[in-house]
């Protein structure tokens, strides 16, 4: 799938994306400043498919899901973290944007470890070191959101039906 | 997963339980629950709007209910930001949205809301700005989210939410001079960290809770998003049923309804706040758990470039007045810029008719309109590399408020006030 990228505890949405960005309209153009005030080459260099592997409290602060959307935007396929801010954590699965809570893989990966992630296991596989940890499950009620696509979708489903 | 079956619930849990059709609710249990009102602003409201206009709905659910606020980057910084006003504007004039607020009326949201009547006790409100969990001061259920829910919320007047465990802090005592709700929050996020209260309620309790005025309470439940939590809440009292009928609505017409938590409520863990043990607190760079008291800070002599007085934290009637008492015959330091921004346009005037903006001009401070602006690094006071503010805002992260190389130090009115005058983080008892 990718290559890993790894930060520490208490990312907070201004470092995903810094307010002086959020009068930008365009998610490509937004996308171009991710991660950018803790690591100016994150956006020239990721890649679709790799992976976020940070400590707890990921994407605290600010309620702009232009947080979740500049990484979906940038090809990121999944942020591995111990815990998330819950507005981040409401807003990626609104968005349909895959999170997992392990603190065993935050742990154990590296920066530039290469990642598989098994979503319907919650097994991420680190080809790097050959290993496999296991995600926290996800409640009912967020795999059906995901399955859904998001909540525009799943509010398309409720208001049509 | 049901964990408690005595049916005893929390005032948070009791809400949410009579909004979303259940006689008990535990936590961990997913409901969705009918909204009061659903906020937005000229950030999140136009992701809001695009996400809205995906759903394939033609009208928001309640046009009395959804409540828009241009006060981030407004008055309009820049031709950017004045295409997301713009965007914010038309969706409210298209759907006939009754509380949409034009700048000249229009204030800090959190300032704003509650001051317009237009949020009350008992009520679920869900708003696309994190710091929505401020309402819990009336003794409202009220949390941030994202736009997507923002947008979900103003087609359906629902929203799922977890139900939160919760935090109980029993307030003992009253507040020492020039100790303030901001104290008392920044106190309690240093204590339990910035994921201390993740998901759960900040429940707020105890007799030290009448000694609080309104202003005090909505700094506390401001801030409680910043120790992670879901939502923070106050009980009513004489003085929040005071505030709410001092503050009718125009628009609308509202009810306060009062919930109490049941004596043999469940919390995960009880603190005791003595209030008359607080001094003045100082969150440092970068995270606003990182603490210290006023005392330790003024030893350190730590030099600023600028002081901000505002935000949806500090913008009201009292830092205000704070601000003037500790100005009034005195200068800003050479070498420091002072911005003062009050909350909304009727505190703007009460500083004006209450001879403190005279006090604040002639001090040689900055007085502006009411907006978000310097607290995000939007505008109206952008700090440059290298440079230092202290600012009652409620965020230290790097490059809040400008270069990621400028720092950001929290603090209380007063202690800001009196920072400005020095020129270094100063107690305000000492000057």
């Amino acid at each position: 799938m990718g290559k890993a990228y790894k930060y520490g505890a208490n990312v907070d949405t201004d470092v995903i994306i810094p307010a002086r960005y959020l009068n930008i309209a365009d998610p490509t153009e937004l996308a171009k400043h991710a991660m950018e005030d803790i690591d100016a080459d994150f956006a020239k260099t990721v890649a679709p498919g790799d992976v976020i592997v940070a400590g707890s409290n990921f994407g605290s602060g600010s309620s702009r899901e232009h947080a979740p959307l500049v990484l979906k935007v940038a090809g990121v396929a999944a942020v591995i973290a111990p815990s998330y801010a819950r507005i981040f954590y409401r807003n990626a699965f609104n968005i349909g944007f895959p999170i997992l809570e392990s603190a065993e893989a935050a742990e154990a990966i590296d920066a530039g470890d290469e990642i598989n992630i098994d979503f319907a296991e919650g097994v991420i596989i680190n080809e790097t070191k050959g290993e496999t940890y296991k995600a926290e499950p996800l409640p009912e009620f967020m795999s059906k959101l995901i399955e859904c696509g998001g909540l525009v979708e799943y509010v398309r489903t409720v208001t049509t039906t | 997963m049901n964990n408690n079956m005595s049916g005893s619930m929390t005032m948070t849990q009791k809400i949410l339980a009579a909004h979303s059709g259940h006689d008990h609710v535990y936590p961990g249990m997913f409901i969705e629950a009918d909204l009061d009102v659903v906020l937005a602003n000229d950030i999140t409201g136009p992701v809001a709007i695009k996400e809205f206009d995906r759903m394939g709905v033609d009208k928001v659910f309640d046009c009395e209910k959804v409540v828009l606020t241009p006060d981030h980057f407004t008055p309009n910084k820049d031709i950017k930001a004045a295409e997301l006003a713009k965007e914010l504007r038309d969706f409210a004039r298209e759907k006939g949205i009754v509380n949409y607020f034009e700048v000249g009326r229009v204030g800090i949201e959190h300032a704003f809301l509650p001051e317009q009547g237009l949020v009350t006790a008992g009520e679920v409100i869900i708003g696309a700005d994190s710091h929505t969990c401020t309402y819990g001061a009336l003794g409202a259920f009220s949390t941030g989210v994202g736009s997507t829910d923002a947008a979900a919320g103003m087609a359906m007047g629902k929203a799922w939410f977890r139900v939160p465990a919760a935090i109980k802090f029993e307030l003992v005592g009253a507040l020492p001079t020039w100790v303030s709700g901001k104290d008392v929050i920044l106190h309690i996020i240093g204590m339990i960290g910035v994921d201390g209260a993740l998901y759960k309620s900040m429940e707020f309790a105890g007799p030290g809770v009448a000694a609080l005025s309104m202003d005090d309470r909505f700094a506390i439940a401001n801030m409680a998003i910043e120790a992670g939590a879901k939502n923070g809440i106050f009980p009513v009292d004489e003085k929040t049923l005071a505030y709410i009928a001092a503050h009718p609505a125009s628009t609308m017409t509202k009810t306060p309804v009062i919930y109490e938590a049941d004596a043999d409520a469940e919390y995960e863990s009880i603190y005791t706040i003595d209030l008359s043990a607080l001094r003045p607190t100082i969150s440092f760079p970068s995270l606003p758990d990182n603490t210290k008291t006023v005392g330790e800070a003024a030893a350190l002599k730590i030099r600023i470039d600028q002081s901000v007085i505002g935000s949806c934290t500090n913008g009201r009637l009292e830092d205000m007045e704070v601000a003037a008492q500790i100005l009034k015959g005195r200068k800003v330091a050479d070498g420091v810029r002072c911005i003062i921004v009050p909350g909304t346009q009727e505190i703007f005037l009460d500083c004006v008719k209450n001879g403190w903006a005279e006090i604040f001009v002639e001090a040689g401070a900055v007085l502006s309109t009411p907006t978000c602006g310097p607290c995000l690094g939007g505008h109206m006071g952008v700090l440059a590399a290298g440079e230092r503010a202290i600012a009652t805002t409620n965020r230290n992260f790097v490059g809040r408020m400008g270069h990621i190389t400028s720092e950001v130090y929290l603090a209380s009115p007063a202690v800001a006030a009196a920072s400005a005058v020095t020129g270094v983080i100063t107690d305000p008892a000492g000057l």
